[in-house]
């Protein structure tokens, strides 16, 4: 084939930007409260909802949230599934349960994984506890939780549960 | 044509570097407008602009909505463009009578991003993107044409940016404001040879966001509304080297058919990020000397990418409304060197 019929089929154009990301003011907070082992959520004032991780913002009210919450590192689990496929980025052994937790005192479930019990076991109404990576490597992320186990408390009833799924 | 007027506009302080996320900075600016607008949510249609590129974080403008309330779920829409053209598609909208009401935003945030890097990448990508042509060196290049073509000279330039800058002074929103001599600018060294430092757009983080009502109840939640009597936009080829960068015949043909020459012009509010550009534009919309020209300071002031051309609107609309113009211009860019334009007449009566 003559060159000028041959399509051209790959061309290299690296691309690389490079920035500053700054999490705005409600997430720094929040990250920086994961750094000291606190999970800090905010409060919408008009619908007293509260949120974690914050953005600053009710997202149903469209109105800022400033009243900062502490909320306890214990909660519910709202949904799960099963993962039976390895990830790279998740470092934890197979098969292991994403989960939706509903954190005490809180109105949005935070996503995680579950460890220390039988993927079989895992339901909807568990009650759950964050795992946390020792006192001297906490940094201001998620990564600071390694994951939730079961507390061994009694379930919580579907019908306290229904209004987060 | 459905009557359309801008019964409310308000903007973030176009700061240099802002901690807030995109949300923190909109909300308050959502609120204001909303508040001023007097109307109340939901709105028939939301619309805004932005792009992800700048901040370097996906789906910036979903995250975004948290400002503009979606629940219940709300009609929107987003245009990765200057928010002038989601004013645009907002005016369509309410032109099919499918809206009454709509609530139009923008922002930007520039800052953790080397902003005239970042632009190189709505460049071909092919065969121009690869080659990193920043914004300021291609804006230059137009600049050298247009000096050598046009007549004007340096001190021209300068002489747009103490203007400019000299009026931003009246503009809490500025970032950029005071009284620069013209020789003491002219002494500052080039940044892109013919380009100084003053002709150039600070790089900024901000936020516009403005209410549009039709008819009657327009004049009903506003004392004087700013009609929106005539609006259009042109785009010209992609390529850089098909054009003649020393005019701006989108720019000629938008006016045109928005009817900038209907009547006379006592303010224009010009999106020109460079002061060449705002040169270019004059001539392109045909105004006379008598014309007030960006008594914000313009885009070479405060220049939230994303929401400066949106911003240049709400300026017009602010003249209208305090009784200083009758009749108002304003204008948008998008693009390199002025590739897309959009011109909006706006009238107090």
């Amino acid at each position: 084939m003559a060159d000028e019929a041959k399509p051209v089929t790959n061309i290299k154009t690296p691309m690389r930007l490079e920035y500053r990301y700054s999490a705005g003011v409600a997430t720094s907070r929040f990250l920086r409260g994961i750094g000291q082992g606190k999970i800090l959520g905010q409060r919408c004032p008009s619908c007293r909802k509260v949120y974690v991780p914050p953005r600053g913002s009710c997202p149903r009210c469209a109105v800022p949230t400033v009243e900062e919450v502490e909320l306890s590192d214990e909660g519910t689990i709202t949904t799960f599934a099963i993962v039976r496929v390895p990830s790279e980025n998740i470092d934890v052994p197979l098969p292991f349960a994403s989960v939706h937790v509903l954190l005490d005192g809180c109105d949005i479930p935070f996503f995680s994984v579950v460890q220390e019990c039988p993927v079989d076991q895992i339901r909807i109404g568990m009650r759950v506890q964050a795992v946390w990576v020792p006192k001297e490597e906490l940094t201001s992320t998620l990564q600071s939780i390694r994951y939730f186990k079961p507390t061994g408390e009694p379930d919580v009833p579907f019908e306290k549960l229904k209004e987060f799924l | 044509m459905r009557e359309v007027a801008i019964v409310s506009f308000a903007q973030a302080p176009n700061a240099r570097r802002e901690l807030r996320n995109e949300v923190e900075i909109l909300m308050p600016v959502v609120q204001e407008a909303v508040a001023r607008s007097g109307i109340e949510r939901p709105f028939d249609f939301t619309c805004s602009g932005s792009s992800d590129f700048l901040q370097g974080q996906p789906f910036a403008f979903v995250m975004a909505l948290d400002a503009a309330g979606a629940w219940p779920p709300i009609p929107e829409s987003h245009v990765e463009m200057d928010g002038a053209w989601a004013l645009y598609e907002a005016w369509v909208k309410i032109q099919t009578g499918q809206a009454e009401t709509a609530l139009v935003y923008a922002f930007g945030k520039s800052s953790p991003g080397d902003l005239p890097e970042v632009l190189a990448t709505q460049l071909d990508p092919y065969v121009l993107a690869p080659l990193w042509p920043d914004a300021v060196s291609l804006a230059a290049l137009q600049a050298r044409a247009y000096l050598e073509k046009s007549g004007h000279s340096e001190r021209d330039l300068a002489e747009v940016a103490a203007r400019s800058r000299r009026s931003a002074k009246s503009n809490p929103n500025a970032t950029v404001s005071g009284d620069y001599e013209v020789e003491k600018l002219l002494a500052t060294p080039h940044i892109a040879d013919p380009l100084r430092v003053h002709d150039c757009a600070p790089v900024c983080d901000g936020a516009v966001a403005m209410v549009l009502v039709a008819g009657d109840r327009a004049r009903k939640v506003c004392e004087r509304p700013a009609w929106i009597r005539g609006i259009d936009h042109r785009i010209e080829p992609h390529s850089l080297g098909a054009r003649d960068l020393t005019v701006s015949v989108s720019t000629r043909l938008a006016a045109e058919k928005a009817g900038v020459g209907r009547g006379a012009v006592d303010v224009a509010e010009l999106h020109a990020p460079f002061t060449h550009q705002e040169l270019i534009l004059r001539d392109a919309l045909g105004l006379g000397a008598n014309v007030k020209v960006n008594p914000s300071g313009g885009a070479l002031c405060a220049n939230p990418m994303m929401a400066a051309g949106l911003a240049r609107i709400g300026e017009a609309a602010s003249r209208i409304w305090d009784g200083s113009a009758r009749r108002a211009v304003a204008h948008a860019t998008s693009g390199p060197c002025l590739q897309q334009n959009l011109v909006c007449v706006l009238e107090g009566a």
